[in-house]
């Protein structure tokens, strides 16, 4: 079954409008660039560039083999044509797929190495590489362009067991577990930007939280794009061993451009026997300035497999960034009585376009699914919520509860709902709900009478809106996403 | 306090108010009635700085021309309306709310802002006076509120905002006797030799728990008769009379 709504608008509601005007015109403040001394590779992709990528990183032959299998499957494929995006040809020569700071001397030993411009870019974004401080309940791996610059709190979460690395390290030091895991959910021929991510991707996190470990702490990743023409392709991979839990958050920013930065993400979680996986995103890459000029185009595969009985995997995503988002946090809920979460709030201001949702493949028994997804859109933004919940035969007892809302705020914006669902197993328990509103000229008016300013009023509103989602964020982040709210809608009718 | 003058306004072409003259005095309660369809809910809408009509008169409040300021500036000059149809916020805590209004109001004034214990304090005292359950604190601004609780939501943040002047539109509209008195009862302890309030309502009932200094007739754009509380029992009886102003205002 596949429907679709569409929900544009052709009239300007006055107070509503107006009130709009005021919250809009803010500046994206993580714009910035610095002057790092970075080695960067010949624009281009061809083997030579993914040979190039490994050779760097020092990988063994069978990486290499399987980047280079990546690499020519990608070259056989079309770019999706399916999302509600209206995306203009991406010159894949013309761009860099390697960008990385140069190392001052020797690598660097602890994080008091790190090079002082590095840390002070990161303490500029508010993130804070050194353990002591604000963060200190989460452990940090801090990514610019193609490479992993520092991680923090290693040594602590060594003592419990837990492995929490770049993605290079992972592959020198604990080779056997990434080549069993590397791949198996988001295999490199899963699709356009899988397969190319697979071909070049340079660097990203990998965590590994052994039986019955709860993960002491918050696990993060910032990335940080900071060179120009250059694409971001890294991998993240999770493993959660049997009765483990672990928080993971994740934190995204770019300078601004005026031109178009691919970000070409793949993330693979895995969770065992009772293990639950908590992946919380606040993406705020440079959505590109009010004509829609520059901005970061975001095409990631996330995906995560309940391979365990009872196991958990949930994914909550506050997307307030990028030109173009194309992203569905999935989950194959294979073991018995697993579950599977998706919480989610999209906000496309200006020219900004999302099509984000999710996949819930239900394999194993008694599975349950949830999705809650918000959409908000202003300007002249358009918003897809593009959703599939797929039930096998062998899922007997499967449970789905969709919740799909979406928000307008102004004229000119569209939001649109494409829900699929696939049934074989008749004992399924499939609910979809959704709705479409305004922000009311009523609404606007009630606050305003009451003293509260056009601007505090929206961003009041469209916070209550994504109430239910901001719930499941981590504390900092729910604070974090309730500002970022504020700043992405600012402007937000022109 | 408040002085209305030839105040017109009109939406899409057609005239609802057509020359609206009232003064108001501080301390003083005036009640303002007429059948529906009178403009009584469009009086309230432009005092309170509703953009859908347009506007000719002059109306002072405070030695301010309040036709000039938005809607928020009113609110901080002390201007409040108790809506007739209070408005859901799905998601916003109703304490939120008004905290964020009342700390709004006196920072624009340049007043200290209460911090969260004092408040919730003195919200909870108030609400037990207007004998609301504390649990509507909680939820999400009048979303699933029955039409009792939010019109004792709204007189709940009038107590807080504490008004010069307090716009009561329907106020008295669709309740039942018990939350009918302690409604009134709410806004009777909101009488104060400061604070002016104006009554707009259908019904005598609601009068004859808060007492008007003042009652008006407002009949087809205009008030057509004034007088004092007897007048609202005499409406009972008689009806509105006829559409046309009785020339010799009583006031």
């Amino acid at each position: 079954m596949s429907q679709s709504t569409d929900h544009a608008t052709d009239q300007e509601p006055r107070v509503a409008n107006e009130a709009v005007h005021a919250v809009i015109d803010r500046e994206y403040q993580y714009g910035f660039h610095t002057d790092l001394d970075t080695e960067v590779a010949p624009k281009g992709l061809n083997e030579g560039i993914v040979r190039f990528i490994s050779g760097r990183k020092g990988e063994p032959e069978w990486l290499l083999e399987w980047r280079l299998a990546a690499y020519r499957h990608f070259i056989t494929l079309e770019a999706p044509t399916w999302p509600h995006l209206d995306i203009a040809p991406i010159d894949y020569q013309d761009m860099h797929y390697w960008a990385a700071p140069k190392p001052k001397g020797p690598a660097p030993e602890s994080l008091d190495d790190v090079d002082p411009e590095v840390r002070a870019m990161f303490d500029k974004l508010g993130i804070s590489l050194a353990e002591q401080e604000r963060l200190s309940g989460v452990a940090v791996d801090a990514i610019v362009d193609s490479v992993s610059v520092a991680t923090t709190f290693k040594a602590a979460l060594a003592e419990v067991g837990v492995i929490f690395c770049s993605f290079s390290e992972a592959v020198r030091d604990h080779p056997d577990l990434v080549r069993a895991h590397l791949g198996s959910v988001v295999g490199p021929r899963d699709n356009f930007f899988a397969a190319l991510n697979a071909a070049v991707f340079s660097d990203g996190s990998f965590c590994y939280i052994p039986k019955g470990v709860a993960c002491p702490m918050e696990l993060s990743t910032y990335f940080r794009i900071n060179t120009a023409d250059t694409g971001q392709f890294e991998r993240t991979l999770i493993v959660a061993e049997e009765r483990s839990t672990v928080s993971y958050l994740e934190g995204c920013t770019a300078p601004m451009r005026d031109e178009n930065q691919l970000h070409a993400a793949v993330v693979e979680l895995i969770a065992f026997d009772d293990a639950h996986i908590k992946y919380s995103t606040v993406q705020n890459w440079y959505p590109g300035d009010e004509n829609g000029v520059g901005g970061i185009y975001n095409f990631v595969t996330k995906r995560g497999r309940c391979e365990g009985a009872r196991s958990k995997i949930s994914w909550t995503q506050v997307e307030t960034g990028s030109a173009i988002t194309w992203k569905y946090p999935s989950v194959i809920l294979k073991g018995d009585d697993s579950v599977g979460d998706f919480h989610s709030v999209a906000v496309t201001n200006n020219h900004q376009q999302a099509d984000t949702g999710t996949k819930m493949i239900h394999i194993g028994r008694n599975t349950t699914s949830t999705i809650l997804s918000k959409g908000i859109s202003a300007g002249q933004a358009q918003n897809t919520y593009r959703g599939l919940v797929k039930v096998m035969r062998s899922a007997t007892g499967a449970r789905n509860h969709t919740q799909c809302d979406s928000l307008l705020i102004g004229a000119r914006c569209g939001a649109h709902t494409f829900p699929y669902i696939e049934v074989k197993n008749d004992t399924a328990q499939i609910e979809h709900e959704a709705s479409t509103s305004r922000i009311s000229d009523d609404q606007l008016f009630y606050c305003r009478q009451r003293g509260i300013d056009e601007e505090e009023a929206t961003s009041m509103i469209v916070n209550g809106f994504c109430r239910d989602v901001f719930d499941q964020l981590p504390m900092e982040f729910a604070v974090e996403a309730q500002a970022l709210m504020r700043v992405s809608l600012e402007g937000s009718v022109g | 306090m408040l002085h209305i003058k030839g105040l017109t306004a009109s939406i899409e072409g057609n005239q609802i108010l057509k020359g609206v003259d009232l003064d108001i005095a501080p301390g003083e309660v005036h009640a303002i009635m007429g059948p529906n369809g009178a403009g009584k809910s469009t009086l309230s809408a432009v005092l309170t700085g509703r953009d859908d009509y347009d506007v000719s008169g002059t109306v002072t409040f405070k030695g301010q021309d309040l036709l000039t300021l938005t809607p928020e500036e009113r609110a901080v000059a002390g201007v409040f309306l108790a809506f007739q149809y209070p408005i859901e916020i799905p998601g916003v805590g109703n304490m939120y709310f008004l905290r964020t209004a009342v700390n709004a109001v006196r920072e624009a004034r340049g007043e200290p802002t209460i911090d969260a214990r004092s408040f919730l304090d003195a919200v909870r005292t108030r609400m037990a006076e207007l004998d609301m359950d504390p649990a509507l604190l909680s939820r999400a601004v009048n979303t699933g509120f029955s039409g009792g609780e939010k019109k004792r939501n709204e007189i709940l943040q009038m107590t807080m905002l504490e008004p010069a002047l307090a716009i009561l539109d329907e106020t008295d509209s669709g309740l039942d006797i018990d939350a009918l008195r302690a409604v009134a009862a709410g806004i009777e302890r909101q009488r104060h030799p400061d604070r002016s309030m104006l009554i707009i309502t259908h019904y005598p009932r609601l009068l004859e728990y808060v007492r008007p200094d003042v009652v008006h007739v407002l009949r087809g754009g205009r008030i057509t008769r004034s007088g004092g509380p007897e007048l609202a029992l005499e409406l009972e009886q008689d009806g509105y009379g006829p559409a046309t102003p009785i020339p010799a205002n009583a006031r």
